[in-house]
């Protein structure tokens, strides 16, 4: 096994927020800056997302996934930022004080300086342990697979999530079946439902077991009503025939309580059921590092400077919590690179005051959750359920009011608070409360 | 006699719902946009809808065996099942140059069929 290699700043995941995170990192003055990736090359799942839709905050156009990709490795590429491909990081150690500092965190707990070391296997070099003086999380997020459904019936083949059907369809030039249904209103089921369409596949209908659509309505309008794919809400697949091969799916109504109505079953014939049900931050390597998880977000807990419950430990993207946007990726993805940079260089002291952010009224999940008020900050947020009318979003006390036409599950919504007005809250105010009422 | 039409506007992931008065092919009014892309698309509907198309081409000897492609600009898209048909009955050499133009005016929409991204050889 070779000696340890240092770099300043580590990056896991080489999709946009990697990307974004490397780019900023290097331009913030850190000297080796290098992003890990499991791939043969970098981009992630946007590889795969041959769409259009992207890119239209960050380059000001409508570019699709690989477009968005190859301007972003080419800017990482012009910075300088150092890429470790066909590289898997397989074990995050929790940060230790460094060899020589004392053990007492106590004592001075800025001086205190910890290392992150983690270990990476590839082909040509074996394991390898590597330390960094600081670390981005970049993974992103999984899809929800068929055994957390808990669907009844048989297990045949022709079940798969959306993604690794956009994965077979866009890059391996597989069709993964010829008579498709899709469970769950998620962004790439209904991508999918388009893409098998215009492939060749008869696409029978998308399902969705609550009252509203999960991903944003302008696919509904580009993906379904554009082609005339029927979607039925308040619909769950509940049940899988077919032995071998997937001959059907049961589909039945569900209620307000979301069981279903007796009576409303039906059989759907289809030789394929994608799953568009939910994306899950992937954070294994975190949880091994010890670092605090929010289990509403499924992501860490972070503060503005995207910075975890480990110091040295940064994260990004949709590890940290589901975004809608690429956009949104990369702009989070460049927060967590430049304040990782400065940490690796010694220059972010840790904060002397903390503001917890609570979710309030119809608030269903919110990152980042900590504020120090050190810097601007742009707070992500989801909404519980659907307010189709005049509404208010605001963040108290008194740091933001802003009137909204609709507020929906599916669509993110964002509170821009200053670090002026965060600073001159009353010394006794330890928490922000984000909410959400209707006018 | 006018006409109320609705749609959702797709040019950005915001998604506007547009009421749009119109009078034969005439627009008389768009609302409920919160920019002016809101009633370009609503024009553009009203006239002759209009999507970027994107879908991929097989490929020889690359590190993939298909590339993605889009359509440089938006098609008609009353256009887009024959575009696909066109574009599947393809086959490209590797490497692929991210932008280079593999169809030249598909199904005479005045559009090119581009590689979006780079592919090299395997």
């Amino acid at each position: 096994m070779s000696a340890t290699r240092h770099v300043d700043v580590a990056i896991v995941g080489a999709g946009p927020a990697g990307l974004a995170a490397g780019v900023a990192a290097r331009q913030e003055g850190a000297r080796s800056v290098v992003v890990f990736e499991r791939d043969w090359e970098p981009g992630g799942i946007l590889q795969q997302c041959i769409h259009p839709g992207f890119g239209l905050h960050t380059f000001g156009e409508e570019l699709t996934g690989p477009e968005y990709v190859h301007r972003y490795v080419t800017r990482a590429r012009e910075a300088g930022v150092e890429f470790d491909l066909n590289t898997m990081v397989f074990q995050l150690d929790k940060p230790a004080p460094k060899d020589g500092d004392k053990d007492d965190e106590d004592e001075n707990e800025n001086k205190v300086e910890k290392n992150v070391t983690f270990w990476t296997m590839r082909p040509e070099r074996g394991i390898e342990r590597i330390e960094a003086k600081s670390l981005v999380l970049a993974m992103g997020c999984r899809e929800r697979p068929a055994g957390a459904l808990g669907i009844a019936g048989s297990r045949p083949s022709g079940v798969y999530t959306a993604g690794t059907a956009q994965r077979f369809v866009n890059m391996e030039g597989l069709m993964p079946g010829t008579k498709v249904a899709i469970m769950g209103t998620g962004d790439i089921g209904l991508i999918m439902a388009r893409r098998m369409l215009l492939e060749g596949a008869d696409v029978v209908g998308v399902f969705e077991i609550m009252p509203w659509v999960s991903g944003l309505r302008r696919n509904i309008a580009q993906c379904l009503d554009d082609f005339g794919i029927p979607y039925y809400l308040n619909h769950s697949v509940r049940e899988l025939r077919g032995r071998g091969r997937l001959e059907g799916v049961g589909v039945v109504e569900v209620g307000p309580d979301r069981r279903p109505i007796p009576g409303s079953e039906q059989f759907v014939a289809c030789d394929t059921l994608l799953l568009a049900v939910g994306l899950i931050p992937e954070n294994e390597l975190s949880r091994m590092a010890g670092i605090e998880i929010e289990p509403l977000t499924g992501g860490p807990v972070v503060n503005e400077f995207m910075q975890t419950s480990e110091a040295c430990v940064f994260a990004a993207g949709n590890v940290v919590v589901v975004y809608d946007l690429v956009d949104f990726v990369s702009r989070q993805g460049e927060r967590a690179g430049t304040y990782a940079a400065r940490y690796a260089l010694g220059r972010l002291e840790k904060t002397k005051r903390e503001f917890k952010v609570v979710p309030g009224n119809n608030i269903r999940i919110l990152s980042p959750q900590i504020l120090t008020g050190e810097d601007d900050v742009t707070v992500y947020l989801r909404v519980g359920t659907p307010v189709e009318g005049k509404c208010r979003l605001y963040a108290e006390p008194g740091l933001f009011s802003q009137n909204l036409r609709y507020a929906r599950p599916g669509e993110m919504n964002e509170i821009k608070l200053s670090a002026s007005k965060l600073k001159s809250l009353a010394p006794d105010v330890t928490s922000v409360t984000i909410g959400l009422e209707i006018l | 006699m006018s006409d109320v039409k609705k749609f959702l506007c797709v040019s950005c992931p915001v998604g506007c719902s547009l009421t749009v008065t119109t009078e034969g092919t005439q627009v008389l009014s768009v609302e409920g946009n919160s920019c002016p892309l809101g009633e370009k698309y609503a024009r553009s509907e009203v006239a002759n809808p209009v999507r970027t198309f994107t879908s991929t081409v097989r490929v020889r000897g690359g590190s993939l065996p298909v590339c993605p492609v889009r359509s440089r600009t938006p098609l008609p898209l009353s256009k887009v099942f024959e575009a696909a048909r066109e574009i599947a009955a393809l086959t490209v050499d590797a490497p692929i140059e991210i932008g280079a133009t593999l169809i030249k005016n598909v199904c005479e929409s005045g559009s090119d069929i581009v590689a979006s991204r780079s592919l090299p050889r395997k």
